[in-house]
């Protein structure tokens, strides 16, 4: 499982004074704790903290000042990417573009160039989709995009976009029926991403509705999640519903193993 | 239309093993041995690469196995001796490695004591100089004060040592980290089992990259299939990524076949299958030939004709 750790996001109160204040160690503290809980990406988030690319930057090399975990840039903007990209000493996963086709053709080529990965929303000009059928059209949309820049579908991770099950009930369904369709776009498969945390969004229970939500998700073949990777029953969820899915083997300790 | 890339890619390689070491490295061997390596499927060179082929360990033991006649003729009077054994495997039969069985330290054959065990193990390091492995009688009691003592006599030749199981492992990995040997990972016929024993010799800090795994071996119609399948699944899941399964592995064929009904049992009680004399060494050639395709990287073998149609095999292969 791709593990992508949310935390070094400007909507945390922490972070955003960070930024303002230039705190290097708070991000770097974060960069730690969830490398130490094995983020496999680290999503770096300006939020309304700023809108300057040497303020992204900066956050990025604070990163990998501490460690060397690749970084998911969590920006649309080309302006804010071309400059962010080559600040990053592994290829990076861009967070992420929509599936219009002027945006994709914004982002994908500076994408493509840097051998990176990008999140695609299966999202368009019409808004948020409020079926399967809907989101699935789009992902075609965003897989030919993928093709014609050559990229492979390992750099592409279609994100079916979650919506908050409080006040969209109706939507969860969808979402998982949509990602389960995902997988059959080709062979190798594309990724399968997805925002968690949305689905517990004014909930009282958000740790439980996240990993029952992961859980289900992963059966509908979910292999990559943006998380609170510091949250370790949902971890310890994540681990085990990919042994019921016989996507890794298991052993007594498969727990302790991971932790290690 | 261009005609669709359908290789298979994977993202993890197998972990290269040396067994052996040198004079500049410590030890005494001519040459060292190195498998593993690769990050394809057996013999799939077109998808990926296989860096170093499999080898096969000539099977000798301090005290002559249970056999039919059939393979210790073949093997000759040798057999009594495990050096000259080892010397015959190596210059007559060209084999890679010597497996060094000590059978005579099980309490229920010759319960031979740690010094006299490990004397055999010096005699043959002296006797020959292609890399060895020193395996156990299997008793985890005896292995535990045996090994040591071998170990300790082998020691800067980088043997591989078997073997580490859920019953002995600190032991073993203690003896090997102190002699800078490699280790056997054991896990009988079972993949969860192995993943395992792979995680307990990681917490007691012994590096997976100088292991090699041994799921057991089950001899031609006495289970391969089973084994077959846990080590191509093994194969599969270390080149996706699981480093707890990127093992290269090792098959006992010598060991197994010469237990079977088919191998052992003369023309006169199997009427049908064929004089013994072709049948026993064929029973193994087809185990190990087997093996191979599973993913196998050492093999131990016995009679001389079945090593023969395997090194055969293998240059055709590779």
């Amino acid at each position: 499982m791709i593990l992508i750790g949310e935390r070094i996001n400007a909507g945390f109160k922490d972070i955003k004074a960070a930024i303002e204040n230039k705190d290097g160690d708070v991000i770097k503290e974060w960069a730690r704790k969830q490398t130490d809980k094995k983020a496999t990406y680290l999503d770096v988030n300006l939020g309304t903290a700023s809108n300057k690319p040497e303020d992204l930057c900066w956050m990025i090399e604070m990163v990998q000042e501490e460690v060397d975990t690749p970084i998911s840039i969590d920006n649309n903007r080309p302006a804010m990417l071309k400059e962010a990209i080559p600040v990053c000493k592994k290829p990076p996963l861009v967070n992420s573009t929509l599936a219009i086709d002027e945006k994709m053709d914004e982002l994908l080529p500076l994408v493509a160039e840097a051998g990176a990965s990008i999140i695609g929303l299966v999202m368009d000009e019409t808004g948020s989709p409020k079926n399967s059928d809907k989101r699935i059209e789009n992902a075609g949309k965003i897989f030919a995009k993928i093709a014609e820049y050559e990229m492979s579908p390992e750099q592409l991770f279609l994100d079916p976009i979650v919506m908050p099950l409080k006040f969209m009930q109706e939507q969860a369904q969808e979402i998982l029926k949509a990602a389960g369709q995902f997988g059959l776009f080709s062979d190798p498969p594309c990724h399968i991403v997805c925002g968690l945390s949305n689905i517990s969004n004014g909930t009282t229970q958000k740790s439980l509705i996240n990993r029952t939500f992961c859980t289900m998700m992963i059966a509908n073949g979910l292999d990559a999640v943006i998380l609170d990777v510091m949250d370790d029953e949902l971890v310890n969820a994540i681990l085990t519903a990919e042994l019921i899915m016989n996507k890794s083997i298991y052993a007594d300790s498969y727990i302790e193993a991971f932790r290690r | 239309m261009a005609v669709p890339d359908v290789k298979e890619k994977w993202s993890n390689a197998i972990n290269a093993v040396t067994i052996g070491a040198t004079k500049d490295e410590g030890g005494t061997r001519a040459s060292t041995v190195t498998v593993g390596g690769q990050n394809t499927l057996p013999f799939m060179t077109f998808e990926g690469e296989c860096p170093n082929k499999p080898v096969i360990a000539g099977y000798v033991a301090d005290t002559v196995p249970d056999w039919p006649d059939v393979l210790k003729n073949a093997i000759g009077d040798e057999i009594n001796s495990p050096v000259e054994w080892a010397q015959k495997c190596v210059q007559d039969f060209g084999v890679d490695l010597i497996c060094l069985k000590l059978l005579s330290a099980d309490p229920n054959i010759n319960d031979a004591s740690p010094e006299e065990c490990a004397k055999t193990v010096k005699a043959v390091l002296e006797a020959v100089d292609v890399p060895l492995i020193i395996w156990g009688c299997d008793d985890d009691d005896k292995d535990n004060v045996v090994m040591p003592e071998c170990s300790q006599a082998a020691r800067g030749e980088n043997c591989l040592l078997g073997s580490a199981k859920v019953s002995n492992y600190r032991t073993m990995v203690a003896i090997c980290k102190a002699d800078k040997h490699k280790v056997i990972s054991e896990a009988p016929c079972d993949i969860n089992l192995g993943k395992q024993v792979n995680i307990l010799l990681q917490d007691a800090d012994f590096d997976l990259k100088d292991v090699i795994g041994y799921q057991t071996t089950g001899a031609l119609g006495y289970g391969l299939d089973y084994i077959y399948t846990i080590l191509e699944r093994a194969r599969i899941t270390g080149m996706q990524g699981d480093k707890l399964m990127a093992m290269p592995q090792i098959c006992d064929i010598g060991g197994e076949t010469w237990r079977a009904k088919e191998a052992v049992a003369d023309d006169d009680i199997l009427p049908g299958w064929g004089k013994l004399a072709k049948r026993g060494p064929m029973w193994e050639a087809v185990c190990a030939g087997n093996y191979l395709q599973a993913g196998a990287d050492i093999l131990v073998m016995a009679h001389p004709e079945a090593i023969k149609i395997m090194q055969q095999t293998i240059t055709k292969l590779i």
